[in-house]
């Protein structure tokens, strides 16, 4: 009967255990479902505001227009229809606000009874206009035509050199700017952190006593230790103002600043890794060498550096990852520019940097809410990408 | 004369890297020391006791305590025996095969996920899918679920280092899988599962990009009521006084304040779990 019961109670277990790490293996694929579901529709929708439309007239040939041309448009910096594939002719650009310009008070009624059908007088009469129309005032016999806009593509997305995601009409979803800048204060950061993280762990694992050692282990850790939000504060009122003094710049929020403190939080990762793969040189070799006559320098250069080469391949490249992915600290030192960075001393933003700032002010559901958790995706992919080669360096290694 | 040359060089080489290795820990002692000195003298009673006062440039940060407190609770009831029992079983109900392989890997790759991607997911998930709102339990599971792979391998860890000896001496005995897990196991290993934990719950206290969109209040002079009301947080409220604050300079008394008490929390756990582990592991090597 006990010896039942037990059984019974072995098999739950069992379940139990089963259950909690079948959970745990699949959040990385729920993550995956939940940013796509409510990323993906950010692709193959058009680029305007709900409820708006833009109108031109019948003798248009223009098929589609792109976000991108849209705004230059409104920037007047397209003025002809030719530049966008159409005929010789101006554009003419018509808001709500140009109103007043074209007709009284009288002509339109007092509650703008007679908007649309003046409307479609206007686009009879113009063929050059564009006409940027709340749903409600376009004319229900419309005399022109809705100008579809070009469906944002994950090649635009990706390629596109303007993140202006709340600008109106036409918001930018190109993230280039973003990646670079991501890119720009990672690699500055591995720049930093590799020669001071490699010095250390060979330092750790080969020079320094047992003793020293167990000092120095514990003072690593504490500095992995240390939260994010720290760390950025910390760039905020120490380093940005140094680096804005030193340079002598307008702002010291730079991605020299989020380059230096990411290359600090990525110190701990590249330290630990690499004196990790360090210790696996076998002592045998070490020895062989030492008894050819090489100093233990010498040894360490030609030895134990080559043979843990890839083990320090991955511990860079892991602390890229770190990097790649850190939020709040390069959120309060970069400045967040979202313009592509020529200098390390110009301030930039980097994609985990702008999901954090604009997410809480982005309407939900809409486009812009839908771009960042594009962006979120995008993240995930490089992280994902970044984490799986270590991995395949690892294995390589140990076969 | 070039062996004199070889020993010059090392004796340069390794100067040099006991300089870099002296200088790293010397960024940590400016960072740590900078905030601590700044910070200390902010802190006094009225400072953890009371709500924040004229737009958080007086009074206390005590709703910001509460609420990371309360976050740390929260991810550790959910993550800590979820964290656990994944590690028993992986580690040791699993055989050698592409289902281990596949759960390790699924662990590794959920520890390398940006915590930014971790508050987008607990957005999506937790605030909207299954309508928590911005809540402590929302915040609390997006924060668990970001703790797990940090407990799974510290307790994978532990599992390991108890000899293989002792669970076939077990068996021998005529125990029971459950049984030998219980009573032989899982009393080696728990002291490093403890660590495991104490670290998590450091990780945990200073996160802040998961909790961004799925608890953290801007301002709340109140205490939370229940695990549905939204909540400050200690690491949130660093970020809301050093960069949107209404009088910047004014509330950055405060935000030395705020990061001391951060860094004490951190600090205190840290030096915990080493103590912890070294405590235990003398004992255990002695038995």
């Amino acid at each position: 009967m006990k010896r039942k019961r037990l059984k019974i109670f072995e098999k739950a277990f069992g379940v139990v255990l089963f259950s909690s790490s079948t959970v745990t293996s699949l959040t990385v694929l729920f993550i995956i479902i939940f940013l796509f579901n409510e990323g993906i529709g950010l692709f193959n929708s058009t680029p305007v505001e709900q409820k708006y439309k833009f109108i031109v007239s019948n003798d248009n040939t223009v098929k589609e227009l792109t976000s991108k041309q849209l705004k230059d448009i409104f920037n007047y910096d397209i003025t002809n229809w030719k530049q966008v594939g159409g005929k010789n002719d101006s554009i003419i650009l018509f808001t709500i606000n140009d109103l007043s310009t074209y007709f009284t008070d009288d002509e339109l009624g007092a509650n703008f009874e007679n908007l649309p059908s003046k409307i479609n007088e206007l686009i009879k009469k113009q063929p050059g206009i564009l006409a940027y129309l709340s749903d409600k005032y376009v004319p229900s016999q419309l005399e022109g035509h809705v100008l579809p806009l070009t469906k944002i593509t994950v090649k635009e997305f990706v390629t596109g050199k303007e993140w202006y995601p709340t600008s109106k009409p036409a918001p930018q979803f190109g993230v280039l700017p973003l990646i670079l800048g991501t890119l720009w204060v990672s690699l500055g950061a591995i720049l930093i952190a590799l020669p001071l993280g490699l010095a250390t762990a060979i330092f750790m694992a080969e020079v320094a006593s047992q003793r020293l050692r167990n000092i120095l282990k514990p003072i690593i850790e504490l500095l992995a230790g240390i939260p994010s939000v720290v760390y950025g504060f910390f760039g905020l009122v120490v380093l940005v103002p140094l680096i804005q003094h030193l340079f002598n710049l307008p702002v010291g929020e730079t991605a020299l600043a989020g380059s230096i403190i990411l290359g600090i939080m990525a110190l701990p990762t590249i330290i630990t890794v690499s004196e990790d793969a360090l210790r696996t040189t076998p002592t045998s070799l070490k020895e062989a060498s030492l008894a050819l006559g090489a100093t233990r320098w010498q040894t360490i250069t030609r030895v134990t550096v080559p043979y843990a080469r890839s083990g320090i391949t991955a511990a860079s490249i892991l602390g890229i990852g770190r990097a790649v992915g850190e939020t709040m600290a390069v959120l309060m030192v970069t400045g967040n520019a979202g313009v592509i960075p020529h200098t390390f001393l110009e301030p930039v933003r980097t994609i985990p940097a702008t999901i954090a700032a604009e997410l809480g002010e982005a309407p939900f559901g809409g486009l812009h809410f839908k771009a960042l958790f594009a962006l979120g995706i995008l993240l995930f992919l490089i992280t994902f990408i970044i984490n799986t080669s270590v991995e395949l360096i690892k294995t390589r290694k140990k076969s | 004369m070039s062996f004199i040359n070889k020993r010059a060089k090392q004796k340069i080489a390794f100067s040099f890297f006991s300089l870099v290795s002296f200088t790293v820990v010397a960024i940590l002692f400016v960072i740590l020391g900078f905030i601590i000195i700044r910070g200390i003298s902010v802190i006094n009673w009225g400072f953890i006791t009371k709500m924040p006062e004229e737009g958080m440039t007086k009074g206390g940060i005590l709703p910001a305590i509460v609420g990371t407190l309360c976050l740390i609770a929260g991810s550790m009831i959910f993550a800590f025996p979820v964290g656990v029992l994944s590690a028993i079983y992986i580690n040791e109900y699993l055989k050698e095969n592409w289902l281990k392989k596949f759960m390790r890997s699924m662990t590794n790759n959920l520890a390398g996920i940006p915590s930014i991607v971790f508050g987008l997911f607990g957005m999506a998930l937790f605030v909207d899918k299954l309508k928590f709102g911005d809540s402590i339990l929302a915040g609390s599971l997006t924060l668990g679920l970001l703790a797990l792979p940090v407990i799974i391998r510290t307790t994978e860890e532990a599992l390991k280092s108890v000899p293989n000896d002792l669970r076939v001496g077990s068996y021998a005995l005529g125990a029971t899988k459950l049984q030998t897990i219980r009573r032989v196991v899982f009393p080696i290993a728990s002291p490093n599962i403890i660590t495991g934990l104490i670290l998590s719950i450091s990780r945990v206290s200073g996160e802040t990009a998961p909790i961004l969109f799925t608890v953290a209040a801007y301002f709340l002079p109140k205490l939370p009521h229940s695990m549905f009301d939204q909540a400050m947080a200690l690491p949130y409220h660093l970020y809301v006084l050093t960069t949107s604050g209404t009088n910047m300079e004014a509330s950055r008394p405060m935000a030395y304040g705020t990061a001391f008490v951060l860094i004490f929390i951190v600090l205190v756990a840290n030096l915990l779990a080493n103590a912890f582990r070294r405590y235990f592991g003398k004992k255990n090597k002695m038995n």
